[in-house]
């Protein structure tokens, strides 16, 4: 990056440091903490879209609905969420490919399960073979972000049930009294009131979604995990750059990065929750 | 091979008692079974073990952050922060690196008329240094559900006991410690679910399996990557995680309804 940085072997003290962490592979590393926040940031719709679908499944007076949504809301509560992330991804993609093999290579004779292999005709790989490196490495990082929405969805629908439920009655009933829908009552009254008694739970899952991000290394994303341990392992003289095993270095720093996350959303949620609670019917809203 | 067969050769082999060599082909659904009910094995020793000495310590934590004396509750706080604003992952991969590097600094004890090296070789090996982390992660969790139960506790009950000449190690036994359990307790097995469910990250994430000796998450991976098939592997470790969650919840239950008897049921 700077020009003294030509020969690192020459050069030591402040200057060894500056180029040191401006290398390449460092810039890869400080892009990978993008790669996680745009994981966090992406999902969060997705998440809030599951939440309610589930919740709304939950709440149905169509049965099968509601059995939907109960079983989707509790799996959660039984496996861990590690198992989903493994398994979703593989799910999907052998989903996708087996779809596509179908449209794509009808006339295919072959089975597509032989014994311990999966083989779907070239056309139907997903991404194609032929794809450029960053294809793959979106499509991956796309897998991962519905693993994650899928199972935080299902965390999500148990809040978002609760709080539907914790509305008080009154209020819907005024609403009723008032000659109001049933749509505007829960579009007017219900969910406007349900955010206050959501909000614990669902920035309480915010914080358990950071601390699950660095899982992303297991699905193969190249994420702060991955460049933490590939940088600090040791690095023989071969290298521009040689040092000994510096990866408790490294991870010391993902451990204040994630320190740092965690605090600075407590902050914000406190704030937000101090802002909805005004006017509301609860203890907090009282003052 | 009869499904008996497996289970006599494989029952035990995450312990490594048993057959050495994995399946290698033609997995029969009784080989993935029985091999991921094996490594259930490593699970439940993490949780158990885990749970009851991160009890003991969330205990004295608790205790630390709500006196008064600095001493005590800087550090507590600090390391209830600490666990609760990182991954368990991350803190996984960090004491694993400790852990390794600490054997090669050299660690000599002198007692003066004798000297100890200390053998810390095992420390980075899956059984100790996993079970040290998730005691303490758990404590910390734990810790916090206590402070927070501690400082529920009604202060008249407390006033009640001053009232009657109760010195403070018995208030403390016989009212705050009865209390914290009691309305800590819903919070306290959601929390023991979860340090269940974090147990399978052991082998996947840092420490490694030796001699394929494994947890359940490990075999089902090992056959998923093996099979290309996602579905019969994953599906029966979910089954298992489920099985033990309901266990969980049922004990838990049980010693729920036991502190909660003096209380009036809800009716």
């Amino acid at each position: 990056m700077f020009e003294y940085c030509t020969d690192p072997k020459l050069i030591e003290g402040f200057q060894w440091w500056s180029c040191y962490l401006s290398n390449g592979k460092h810039m890869s590393f400080y892009f990978s903490f993008l790669v996680v926040l745009s994981l966090l940031a992406l999902t969060v719709p997705f998440i809030l879209l599951f939440g309610f679908t589930g919740a709304l499944a939950r709440r149905s007076t169509f049965a099968p609905f509601r059995w939907f949504g109960t079983i989707y809301t509790s799996m959660v509560r039984g496996v861990p969420d590690i198992i989903f992330f493994l398994f979703v991804p593989i799910a999907m993609d052998q989903g996708i490919e087996v779809i596509r093999h179908k449209i794509k290579c009808s006339d295919w004779p072959e089975p597509i399960r032989q014994g311990n292999d999966f083989v779907v005709c070239t056309a139907a790989k997903m991404p194609l073979s032929s794809s450029a490196q960053w294809v793959h490495e979106t499509y991956g990082f796309m897998l991962a972000t519905i693993a994650f929405a899928i199972v935080f969805g299902a965390f999500a629908a148990n809040t978002i049930h609760g709080a539907l439920g914790a509305v008080p009655k009154g209020q819907l009933e005024t609403g009723a009294a008032f000659g109001m829908s049933p749509g505007q009552i829960f579009r007017r009254i219900h969910l406007p009131q349900m955010w206050v008694y959501a909000l614990p739970g669902l920035s309480n899952l915010w914080m358990i979604l950071i601390k699950a991000s660095p899982l992303l290394f297991l699905l193969g994303v190249e994420d702060i995990v991955y460049w933490a341990r590939e940088l600090g392992g040791s690095k023989t003289a071969r290298f521009a750059y040689p040092h000994g095993d510096w990866r408790l270095g490294y991870f010391l720093f993902l451990l204040v990065f994630y320190l740092f996350l965690t605090w600075l959303s407590e902050k914000f949620f406190d704030r937000i929750m101090h802002k909805l609670s005004r006017g509301q019917n609860t203890a907090a809203g009282m003052s | 091979m009869s499904c008996f067969d497996t289970f006599t050769s494989y029952a035990l082999r995450s312990i490594g008692i048993g057959e050495r060599l994995l399946p290698k082909t033609d997995f029969t659904l009784c080989d993935q079974v029985v091999l991921i009910g094996s490594g259930m094995i490593w699970n439940v020793y993490f949780a158990v073990l885990a749970l009851t000495l991160g009890f003991f310590f969330a205990v004295s934590l608790a205790l630390g952050r709500s006196s008064e004396n600095p001493v005590f509750r800087i550090p507590a706080r600090a390391f209830i922060f600490v666990i609760r604003g990182s991954p368990l992952f991350i803190q996984f991969f960090l004491i694993y690196e400790a852990f390794v590097l600490i054997p090669k600094m050299g660690w000599d004890i002198n007692l003066g008329f004798i000297e100890i090296t200390v053998e810390t070789k095992w420390l980075t090996k899956a059984w100790l240094g996993a079970l040290i982390t998730l005691f303490l992660n758990t404590a910390g969790y734990t810790a916090n559900i206590f402070y927070g139960a501690l400082r529920s506790i009604p202060k008249g009950d407390i006033e009640a006991a001053l009232a009657i000449g109760m010195s403070k190690r018995q208030i403390f036994w016989r009212i705050s410690f009865p209390t914290m359990l009691r309305l800590a307790w819903p919070s306290y097995t959601n929390e023991a679910i979860f340090l269940f469910h974090a147990t399978a990250l052991v082998f996947f994430s840092s420490f490694p399996a030796w001699r394929q000796k494994g947890d359940s998450l490990y075999y089902a991976s090992y056959f998923a990557d093996k099979t290309f098939n996602p579905f019969v592997p994953y599906p029966i470790i979910a089954l298992y995680f489920i099985c033990f969650t309901l266990l969980i919840i049922t004990l838990f239950g049980y010693v729920n309804k036991r502190l909660n008897r003096h209380i009036a049921p809800n009716t």
